[in-house]
């Protein structure tokens, strides 16, 4: 399975993510989105007339909307991320694998434009970012009122991994995560689990990792 | 603020490669400027008040000034080795003084908890003893005989190395960072730090590199210089206070911190203030 893969992508590293957590292994093929601006170049206008990335290539399949690759991944590697297929748990998880698109829309846009200069409406982006954050972390909270830790159920599903990273990546944009209590802790869940892998921006949990034993030393 | 001798020194203001007739418009020091390339190939750089600024081109970039610099940029003689690969990494926005970008460059320490795995790793945390002086002949900032254990320390280093770096400050937003080089030992990796400043807590950060390395394609040699840096630049946006503290009151610098006491002290002694903090609050 070949990624085009940009390194300080959100959506990009959703796929690199959701591969690590379901341990499929894909072959990296970056493109130089910044400076070079490649993702509008004729070999990938090609194959995304959209001239976006990430693009998942696998055999006949291409894919360039991040919520079908990872559904792929889940459907080939780890269907328990997909949810149990109950009807509420369903619709949940369709609901915020959606609501993701909104946040690339506001959160991304003001990240770009802090960090990486493109053009854009600053204090509209970070304006609707803040909206979307506010209605993410009601979500949150009345699933933990439902007994839930995760934005469909009680374990993570695709519709997570669509969500987190934009929204742990907030601060590059000027958006504060501070007032948001139940995002600090769902983002905390997220990153303390089996096989997570950071980019720059999220950095691992230091204190979650094990202490380094010699063989023999205990 | 004040005029201040930072006014009289050369500054990146943008890619040449990525010039073009339409004007880049961007700031220096406060000021808007633009940025364009004329038809008949040449660099201009113009003020808000429609007035030419000094040019030069050079290591990839366009550099001006809104002063008189009294001297011609700093020289990098490896930049014109033959057989170097020459990196535009591009810029990179941070929310932070241009002095604080330098100085967080000069910084070995935070490798392992910032950079883990590939700059550092617990529990190889501690920084050895290295020299630090200023240089009277040229006026410049060094750090020599810096070594540190790197997981990964270059696109073309394969596993754990000692990597030996010496750091060079050659203007008051410049740093070069000199580096073991793993495919050709005797020979330095050259990467670059050229910050623009466009406020005293805001910059264009615009890293480049003068590298050995055939087998390594550019864009990764490129994504692995941003990887680097955009570790930093959360970092960097939360630094208490926004300015770079030049009184010493606030903070007790460690033997690691050499570099930056060395950077502090010569910034004060030329009156480099522009981004600096003069007296702790």
């Amino acid at each position: 399975m070949k990624l085009y893969d940009y390194v300080l992508s959100p959506s990009c590293y959703k796929v690199r993510l959701m591969a690590a957590l379901t341990g499929v292994k894909l072959e990296i093929r970056a493109v130089d989105f910044h400076p070079g601006a490649e993702h509008r170049g004729p070999e990938l206008m090609a194959l995304n007339p959209a001239g976006s990335i990430p693009i998942l290539e696998d055999g006949d399949l291409i894919l360039t909307e991040s919520a079908a690759m990872l559904t792929y991944l889940a459907a080939k590697a780890g269907p328990e991320w997909l949810g149990s297929g109950a009807p509420e748990e369903t619709a949940r998880l369709q609901q915020w694998l959606s609501f993701a698109h909104r946040l690339t829309a506001s959160l991304g846009g003001a990240r770009l434009h802090e960090m990486l200069l493109r053009p854009g409406d600053i204090g509209t982006l970070q304006a609707q970012g803040i909206a979307a954050l506010r209605e993410l972390e009601a979500g949150l909270v009345e699933q933990g009122l439902r007994g839930m830790r995760f934005l469909a159920s009680d374990r993570p599903t695709v519709a997570d991994i669509a969500c987190f990273p934009y929204v742990a990546l907030a601060p590059d944009g000027g958006v504060p995560l501070d007032p948001y209590p139940a995002i600090r802790l769902w983002s905390r869940a997220i990153r303390s689990l089996d096989n997570f892998i950071e980019m720059p921006g999220i950095h691992r949990l230091h204190e979650l990792k094990r202490e380094h034993v010699e063989p023999g030393e205990v | 603020m004040t005029h201040d001798a930072m006014i009289d020194e050369w500054y990146p203001v943008g890619l040449f490669s990525q010039l073009d007739t339409n004007a880049r418009k961007t700031a220096l020091m406060g000021r808007p400027i633009e940025v364009a390339v004329e038809a008949e190939g040449h660099a201009r750089v113009t003020s808000g008040d429609g007035r030419s600024l000094p040019v030069c081109v050079r290591y990839g970039h366009v550099w001006s000034s809104l002063g008189k610099p009294q001297k011609d940029l700093f020289a990098i003689p490896e930049a014109d080795q033959p057989g170097r690969t020459l990196v535009d990494v591009g810029v990179i926005r941070v929310r932070c003084s241009p002095l604080r970008a330098v100085e967080n460059f000069l910084d070995i320490a935070h490798f392992p908890f910032v950079h883990t795995d590939i700059l550092g790793a617990e529990p190889h945390t501690e920084v050895q003893d290295y020299k630090v002086e200023v240089r009277q002949d040229a006026d410049e900032v060094w750090a020599t005989q810096v070594k540190f254990y790197q997981p990964q320390a270059a696109k073309s280093a394969s596993g754990g190395i000692t990597t030996e770096y010496m750091y060079r400050v050659p203007a008051p937003t410049c740093c070069v960072l000199y580096k073991t080089c793993p495919p050709r030992p005797g020979e330095w990796d050259v990467i670059t730090l050229f910050v623009q400043p466009l406020a005293e807590d805001l910059c264009d950060v615009w890293p480049w590199m003068a590298l050995f390395d055939d087998a390594t394609p550019m864009t990764d040699l490129i994504h692995f210089q941003q990887t680097i840096f955009l570790q930093d630049r959360s970092i960097l946006e939360n630094q208490i206070p926004r300015l770079l503290p030049l009184d010493p009151g606030m903070e007790i610098p460690t033997r690691a911190d050499l570099t930056s006491v060395a950077y502090r002290r010569w910034l004060k002694r030329h009156n480099y203030t522009y981004g600096a903090q003069l007296v702790a609050q």
